[in-house]
């Protein structure tokens, strides 16, 4: 609209403000979209809260630190949390240099060869492959060929920690890569010349130029994949997590752990919720669901906020 | 005078350590391929092992009973096939929706708030879900729509599916909104359309393979989702045909959770003495597998296909 008054009353039929209802009413329902959006979101944590927050307000941090039982009043996740942290570690010693150093391969070695382009197509494919079928390479090749004494001398021990862990790894491998591979393209190639310019090798600028620049988007990835992996259930259940809610964890070396039986959050979660006693499904399931949920919505938090630091410095 | 000899192969350590190096990098590159080659191999071995040992005829009966040697994938294909449907009936508007408005509609200072909220969404484990629909979602939608519902339903795991990839639409969707140029837009606001008409007329028929794109990869997620199906549809070991979404179910993913934990639990050690109920959770997989890659690659087709038009 111009900002002067005219003179002359314009035509009614060009300055009448015509209500747009067909416009407007589209623009309501796209914001109620949003909105139910939201809403689930909403409704989701007020369940959980409200269901879960009475066990940490009766039992305080007892219910963090005691083990499984079958005994609503003394179940805790303790061997949950730790088994957990063991599978993210798995991740992070497997995947993330193995993502990394494939993202660095296709992105400043590899030259357009069939080769490559088979490797690229391959890992695109592996990311969409659902969970449940890396839990059934899980089972195949860890728990049974290495696991097996005949076959694999026992290897992993079958249904283990160590199997657990590897299939994680493996199935997060290819979001590694994926978003590794985006943030070192997104490096410029001046910098790459300018180090080639200095007489530099191409380790050099790989090392010294372009990994500390992609390092911001690399952390964010990681910090994602982490997240999705600590989410996981159906590769541990298939890779043989204790889907009960007793198992013994008598005082181990780590080396036996990583060879013993094991749980994890969501597993828990999983358990808790089939159980027959109330207490379990009703209080329990979300108590745990609330642990879950403040690990990974923090992994979550830390890398929008990475990435939101790194989108304004460029 | 004589001329001072150059040489500029350089030190030959410095060549010997850089085509290490690089072979080291080529190495892991190749490690995505053994990968593949593992899940291919074990899906393959046990499934063509499962199909020769057990009788073809009872692939295709009525009902998923396992330990009675009745493995009617169909039951289990058409419990998937109603889950997915359910969930795309759910995650298509609200998906779309919230990107057209998000790209379209939002001013700026309002994305940059909205979109991490919805990727919050999109971080929430597919267990967190799974409770979610069977403490939230089934006794107040559900029931509410019919009383007679049981607790555990095939429509309660959809609308469950359908929460879960909601952000996948919603993202991929946004992503080829975005990719439109301005400039389309902006002679669509020249003639003289109005905002609703630019959006739908111009802006989403060019975005349209993106759209398509962001719905075919939400159908494969929505198929290979295991968790939320395997807790909300409440199918056990045994399940008959249905195709009430107000009933129970068993969908391939679940089936193949209920061989691997509770009553149908497959006994551990392959080999000789491990039952057909253990193989033909490979015979499910490779299945879900093959249709999964299908979706993905025409998914794919379709995002590429916007990408060679801008």
């Amino acid at each position: 609209m111009t900002t002067a008054a005219p003179p002359v009353p314009a035509r009614p039929a060009l300055t009448r403000r015509r209500i747009d209802t067909w416009g407007l009413a589209f623009q309501g329902a796209l914001i109620f979209c949003l909105i139910a959006c939201f809403a689930f979101l909403l409704v989701l944590l007020a369940d959980v809260i409200g269901d879960g927050w009475v066990v940490f307000s009766d039992r305080g941090g007892e219910f963090l630190t005691s083990n499984l039982s079958s005994r609503p009043a003394q179940a805790g996740v303790w061997q949950a949390i730790k088994g957990s942290l063991m599978l993210a570690a798995f991740v992070v010693v497997i995947s993330f240099p193995l993502g990394i150093a494939t993202a660095v391969y296709l992105e400043e070695y590899a030259r357009d060869t069939r080769l490559t382009r088979f490797i690229t197509l391959n890992i695109r494919n592996l990311a969409g492959v659902p969970s449940v079928v890396y839990g059934l390479l899980g089972l195949a090749v860890f728990v049974e060929l290495l696991g097996n004494d005949r076959s694999g001398g026992g290897l992993t021990g079958g249904r283990t920690l160590l199997s657990g862990g590897l299939t994680l790894a493996l199935l997060v491998l290819p979001i590694v890569i994926i978003t590794a591979s985006e943030s070192i393209r997104a490096v410029p190639s001046s910098l790459r010349e300018g180090g080639y310019g200095l007489g530099a090798t191409q380790s050099d600028v790989v090392r010294s130029l372009v990994l500390p620049n992609a390092a911001p988007g690399i952390l964010t990835g990681t910090v994602l994949s982490l997240s999705r992996a600590l989410g996981e259930t159906a590769p541990l259940i298939l890779t043989g997590a204790v889907v009960s809610t007793f198992f013994a964890t008598p005082n181990q070396s780590v080396a036996d752990q990583i060879r013993g039986d094991y749980t994890a959050l969501p597993v828990t979660i999983f358990t808790f919720a089939r159980q027959a006693k109330p207490e379990f499904k009703n209080e329990l399931a979300p108590a745990a669901i609330l642990v879950l949920l403040a690990v990974t919505l923090l992994c979550n938090a830390v890398a929008v906020l990475l990435r939101a630091r790194y989108d304004t410095e460029r | 005078m004589t001329a001072v000899p150059i040489d500029l192969t350089g030190n030959k350590g410095r060549h010997r350590r850089e085509a290490l190096i690089r072979r080291f990098f080529l190495a892991a590159a190749l490690s995505s391929i053994v990968v593949s080659a593992a899940i291919v191999l074990s899906l393959f071995f046990e499934a063509l092992r499962f199909l020769r040992d057990v009788d073809l005829s009872t692939l295709w009966t009525s009902g998923w009973y396992p330990r009675r040697n009745q493995y009617d994938v169909k039951t289990l294909f058409m419990g998937s096939l109603l889950v997915t449907g359910v969930a795309m009936v759910i995650a298509t508007p609200l998906g779309l929706g919230a990107a057209i408005y998000l790209s379209e509609y939002a001013p700026p200072g309002a994305r940059r708030v909205l979109k991490p909220i919805l990727e919050v969404l999109a971080g929430i484990p597919s267990i967190v879900i799974a409770f979610f629909a069977i403490s939230w979602v089934s006794p107040e939608v559900v029931q509410r729509i019919n009383p007679d519902a049981p607790l555990y339903t095939l429509l309660a795991a959809g609308i469950g599916v359908g929460i879960l990839v909601i952000p996948l639409v919603a993202s991929v969707t946004e992503d080829a909104l975005r990719a439109v140029p301005r400039s389309l837009r902006e002679a669509s606001y020249g003639l003289g359309a109005k905002r609703v008409t630019t959006s739908m007329r111009v802006v989403f028929p060019a975005a349209i393979s993106g759209i398509v794109a962001s719905l075919i990869l939400a159908a494969s997620r929505a198929i290979g989702e295991t968790m939320v199906v395997a807790l909300a549809a409440g199918g056990s070991g045994n399940s008959a045909f249905t195709t009430d979404v107000f009933s129970q179910g068993q969908t391939v993913t679940a089936a193949m959770m209920s061989l691997a934990f509770g009553t149908d639990r497959v006994a551990g050690g392959g080999g000789s003495e491990a039952g057909a109920a253990y193989q033909s959770l490979f015979f499910l997989g490779l299945l879900l597998f093959i249709v999964t890659m299908a979706l993905n690659y025409v998914g794919d087709r379709f995002v590429r296909r916007v990408r060679e038009a801008y």
